[in-house]
């Protein structure tokens, strides 16, 4: 939940959102059914995870895939389909662990 | 100079002037000669405009929004279908407070498919945040857009114009327009100092993003208030361009005749120089009959109708489209002005000119002739119908 509500006189114009200020901000995971759940040891670091996500959620540090962003990934399954070694597996979403 | 121009013409000289950034367009009749103009001044080297071809209207505005928060200062042009296609974005451009100015050469909606004047295609974008303007000539052509521009870019303004000029009656007839030199028609206009351009990389922003019902309603709000600062703004910059032009503007309506009359008549665009001969025609015989010209459609100045038209006895509103299944859209405008105060007359709501069909002087003076004799009832009536 965001911090405090601004009345309307305090916002910027045309709800421009000030940079780098939106992914911290507004965590849009929640909704997920079905969260991807990466496998470190089946994954080759073919990056098709990473291209394809439609979230950008897939983490990398460097070249590397490190894990998934929990607070953005919408749970839509592309890098679980795309990947070529089933390295990412789509597992239900429990009621009450769906990240924020 | 006083020149002999077309209202298309004037406006394309007005852009010329202006010289946008960027202006993105798709050919629709009759709007297309302002494109086909600018295309020439760009071609020639007259102007460095980035002029985009794009391959529809809503592209066109599309193209226009992702200018505008780039930066850029931005023109567009439009008619009817081409209005009805675009006006999705405009909404979304009004939103994101960008200040485009779009002239619309007016042309009726289909079905039936028809290339002639209306004000179908004003009135479906109404309520889409941009502010509207009226003319009559192709001189007020001319002068709206570039006072249009200048009020759209004002810091406490920043949405978009839409400036209305009726199809083939103003953009395809030759009248005597004066321009400003271009000296000061561009220092009147001035630089567009955009806010929070997308190309400025050092100080990156997310532009267009989503709002849920914990933000939706504030952002409309502020959205709302960005057009209630056009009226002084307009007030203020028809000042300034009376200064430059020595034409004098001054103020969201123009009445003609109007102080002593018992009778009057509410039109926008062109129809009210017709207006003009017939309340010259009567007055010539003793009768008190006026004329009421709204420039500034959108926000429309309810406050200043009403007092305009509180002596006034019996008034006829003149609508160029219909708003099916309810009063016309001037109409129920000017009945909201006169409702609060004491002194109001009472109005009648006429439909005329659909799909261009003529609207004539002896057709006006009917028009104050019913109005003296019948009192106006809440019924449509219609000029010119065949029953």
């Amino acid at each position: 939940m965001a911090a405090e509500l601004k009345g309307w006189r305090k916002l910027p114009i045309g709800g421009v959102v000030p940079g780098g200020a939106a992914r911290e901000l507004n965590k849009t995971g929640s909704w997920r059914a079905e969260r991807p759940v990466w496998d470190e040891e089946k994954c080759i670091q073919c990056l098709q995870c990473w291209l394809h996500c439609p979230d950008d959620s897939i983490l990398i540090r460097g070249q590397a895939v490190t894990g998934v962003d929990y607070g953005h990934c919408k749970g839509c399954g592309v890098c679980a389909a795309v990947c070529p070694k089933d390295a990412i597996g789509m597992v239900p979403e429990r009621e009450g662990t769906c990240a924020r | 100079m006083r020149k002999v121009m077309t209202g298309h013409k004037a406006v394309a000289e007005a852009m010329r002037q202006i010289e946008p950034d960027v202006m993105a367009v798709y050919p629709i009749t009759p709007q297309s000669e302002i494109a086909e103009y600018y295309a020439e001044y760009v071609h020639d080297g007259i102007v460095h405009t980035e002029l985009v071809p794009v391959e529809s209207e809503h592209s066109a505005m599309s193209a226009c929004v992702g200018a505008a928060a780039a930066g850029a200062r931005v023109m567009t042009a439009t008619s009817s279908q081409g209005l009805a296609l675009l006006v999705e974005v405009l909404y979304i451009a009004a939103g994101m407070r960008l200040p485009i100015v779009m002239a619309l050469a007016n042309r009726a909606l289909s079905a039936p498919i028809n290339i002639h004047c209306d004000h179908s295609d004003a009135y479906l974008c109404r309520d889409s945040g941009a502010f509207q303007i009226f003319c009559e000539s192709a001189q007020e052509a001319y002068d709206y857009t570039l006072i249009a521009q200048k009020i759209a870019e004002h810091d406490k303004v920043r949405i978009p114009a839409v400036v209305n000029l009726d199809g083939f009656a103003l953009t395809h007839t030759s009248q005597v327009v004066e321009p400003l030199d271009d000296a000061p028609a561009k220092k009147f206009v001035g630089d567009y100092k955009p806010i929070y351009p997308l190309l400025d990389v050092d100080k990156p922003v997310t532009w267009g993003p989503f709002a849920m019902p914990d933000y939706y309603f504030e952002l409309k709000r502020a959205q709302a208030a960005a057009i209630e600062e056009v009226p002084a703004v307009f007030l203020e910059t028809q000042k300034t361009y009376s200064k430059v032009s020595g034409r004098n503007y001054g103020g969201f309506l123009e009445g003609y005749r109007l102080d002593d009359a018992d009778r009057a008549l509410v039109v926008l665009g062109s129809t009210a120089g017709t207006a003009k001969v017939a309340v010259d025609a009567l007055r010539g015989k003793g009768e008190k009959v006026g004329l009421l010209k709204v420039w500034l459609y959108r926000p429309f100045p309810y406050r200043e109708v009403a007092a305009a038209l509180g002596h006034v006895k019996r008034v006829a509103v003149l609508d160029r489209a219909f708003s099916f299944g309810a009063m016309g859209a001037l109409y129920s405008d000017v009945a909201t002005s006169v409702v609060h105060v004491d002194r109001r007359p009472a109005l009648a709501n006429y439909i005329y000119g659909l799909g261009g069909r003529d609207i004539t002087v002896n057709q006006l003076v009917q028009v104050f002739a019913d109005l003296k004799d019948a009192r106006p009832d809440t019924g449509l009536r219609y000029i010119g119908l065949r029953e």
